[in-house]
């Protein structure tokens, strides 16, 4: 927990990763040239003071994580985002045993959520109910951009990949996590495009749909998408740290969220370990809107306190004491709109 | 004796030609964002690098410019070899290799590209029309705080204030065929179309996330360049934006 001024907010940090990119584990150039763009992001959008070698940056290991995510006591509870990547890394860039481990040591401090690929066909559908038992999956994360034999990216409405997501129904796993952020390798199969998440939400209404790193390259799309489906939300992975590098781009991108999308869609992310959360959360707990932006309402403690950990909560199931506990605001005056009338406004 | 009747060619011409060069998805000229690395030019040979901000930049934007950069080069008067290449991209050799060879954008990336980049393009552009106008009309709304959104709907292109925001907004439709005299009415749907009065401001707003989109990308990917190549900074050029509080609109040439 968070306190200031009086104030007191529950910290949910929606995606944190445990990953291993040291040589060893790179299985090519290719994974060298991931953690490197991870690493020039974390070198261009951190304050100086919260910079890591890149030594250090290259595997953190489960101790050294906990001390990092949970200092001072200021998050609450994290999840496990993790990323396969087995063409860049042997491995795997995620590490699912030790963070596994680090779950069940830490219970009711980590979520632990697991990956799946439609491309790994009729097997892959056996082994995803497999995780969702051993792991005690509530959700996965979905990185459409990877790499997988000849194939360079899939879509969310791949035949295949409707059927993985119908046993994502049957087994309970309730929180679909996609990567729609910055560049990796896409071509013309556009893996940033969110027009995939548009179908899947329509035909999935029982299932929540976070959008990581809300789109960014195509904020609008995301925009537009999230006020038609009501279970569409935000994932602020890599848009938090504007803040302090472009505090008034980051102003529009929450702006822009809250306007189109509402207050209660929206979730807090530091993307560990491309940048750890305390900073984070310090910065977004004093951030206001700037006055001249007058197109935006300013930010409410209400507001920080639902984004920062009480949205995250009620997607997973998470105890919030009562006294932190908020009623949901009303609709917002864009939407949600009905998806058929929606699905015809997109047409354009 | 041969006489030759082209003037020698300079860098400066080289850099002049690059500077009309776009990147699509920013909307800025590929010399202002600071992606010319390198410009040689000796005995009639110009050569040219260019680089991005990561190794994993989506490959077909690297194409559209890295063509459009030869493209731009080869039809100067007085170029003889020109040699364009991107260096430090994970398809750098695959690029490389089909620009030299004239193989196209199909020819160089197979069966990967299962889309034409005429429509990429197009599709662009759009938004950078979108972008410019909503520039234009946040422009327009700031200078009187008595205006408001829905009141967007009547501005017309003579309403505007000459200066640069005015005047990308009009490039920017001439390249969409969209009307350019001082009556046309700003405000325009995607498709061109005239909103209602009723959908102005949802018009107005979701042009706005489009800008904002387009203008933060460019905060990204130039800040991201800084960081690869140390330095880079200087070359590029301050991007022009309502929200940049230090730059006033009218000396962001």
């Amino acid at each position: 927990m968070y306190s200031k001024d009086g104030e007191d907010y529950f910290v949910v940090d929606a995606h944190i990763a445990l990953w291993d990119a040291r040589p060893e584990n790179q299985r090519n150039v290719h994974g060298k040239q991931f953690i490197d763009c991870f690493y020039d992001y974390h070198r261009n959008l951190s304050p100086e003071s919260e910079v890591w070698p890149y030594e250090e940056y290259l595997y953190q290991g489960g101790e050294r994580l906990m001390r990092d995510v949970f200092v001072d006591g200021i998050v609450d509870h994290a999840i496990f985002q993790p990323a396969r990547l087995a063409e860049f890394y042997h491995r795997h860039f995620g590490q699912t045993e030790e963070a596994f481990a680090l779950t069940q040591a830490h219970p009711e401090q980590l979520t632990y959520n697991h990956w799946f690929d439609p491309r790994d066909g009729e097997n892959g559908l056996d082994q995803l109910r497999a995780d969702a038992e051993r792991f005690g999956l509530k959700g996965v994360k979905l990185y459409t951009a990877d790499w997988h034999g000849e194939s360079r990216g899939w879509k969310l409405t791949d035949p295949m990949a409707y059927r993985y997501l119908e046993v994502c129904r049957e087994v309970g796993i309730t929180n679909i996590h996609i990567h729609k952020g910055p560049t990796i390798r896409p071509l013309d199969r556009d893996a940033f495009d969110v027009a995939d998440v548009d179908h899947v939400a329509t035909d999935f209404t029982d299932l929540q749909f976070v959008v990581e790193h809300c789109g960014l390259p195509r904020l609008e799309d995301f925009c537009w998408i999230a006020t038609q489906e009501p279970n569409v939300h935000a994932g602020l992975a890599v848009a938090m740290p504007f803040i302090h590098t472009r505090p008034r781009y980051f102003a529009q991108i929450i702006g822009e969220l809250v306007y189109w999308l509402g207050e209660d869609r929206i979730l807090f992310s530091s993307d560990y370990a491309l940048w750890t959360p305390k900073w984070l959360v310090e910065r977004f707990v004093d951030f206001q809107i700037p006055e001249d932006m007058t197109e935006y309402a300013p930010l409410t403690t209400a507001v920080k306190k639902k984004v920062l950990g009480l949205n995250a909560a009620k997607l997973y199931d998470i105890p919030v004491p009562a006294q932190l506990q908020l009623p949901d605001a009303d609709e917002t005056a864009t939407g949600p709109r009905e998806p058929g009338s929606a699905d015809l406004a997109m047409a354009r | 004796m041969t006489a030759t009747l082209t003037p020698q060619l300079t860098e400066t011409d080289v850099r002049r030609a690059l500077g009309t060069v776009v990147d699509p998805e920013l909307d800025e000229p590929i010399t202002d964002l600071g992606f010319v690395r390198s410009v040689g030019v000796s005995a009639g040979v110009v050569e040219v690098h260019l680089r991005l901000p990561t190794s994993f930049c989506a490959p077909n934007f690297a194409w559209l410019m890295v063509s459009d950069a030869r493209d731009a080069v080869v039809a100067l008067p007085g170029a003889g070899r020109v040699v364009v290449e991107l260096d430090d991209h994970h398809d750098s050799d695959l690029i490389n290799r089909g620009l030299a060879a004239d193989a196209g954008y199909r020819g160089t990336f197979g069966h990967e590209a299962d889309d034409s980049l005429d429509e990429l393009r197009a599709t662009f552009q759009r938004k950078a029309h979108t972008a410019a106008m909503e520039r234009a009309l946040t422009g327009w709304l700031r200078a009187d705080p008595s205006r408001t959104e829905s009141a967007v709907l009547d501005v017309t292109l003579g309403d505007l204030p000459a200066g640069p925001v005015t005047e990308a907004l009009r490039q920017r439709r001439a390249v969409l065929g969209l009307p350019v005299e001082d009556t046309a009415p700003v405000l325009l749907a995607p498709d061109g179309s005239r909103p209602t009065a009723e959908t102005a401001a949802l018009t107005l707003r979701r042009a706005r996330s489009v800008r904002i989109s387009v203008d933060g990308n460019a905060h990204f990917c130039r800040g991201l360049l800084g960081t690869r190549y140390p330095g880079a900074e200087a070359d590029q050029t301050p991007r022009p934006s309502p929200d940049h509080p230090l730059l006033p609109l009218e000396v962001l040439a």
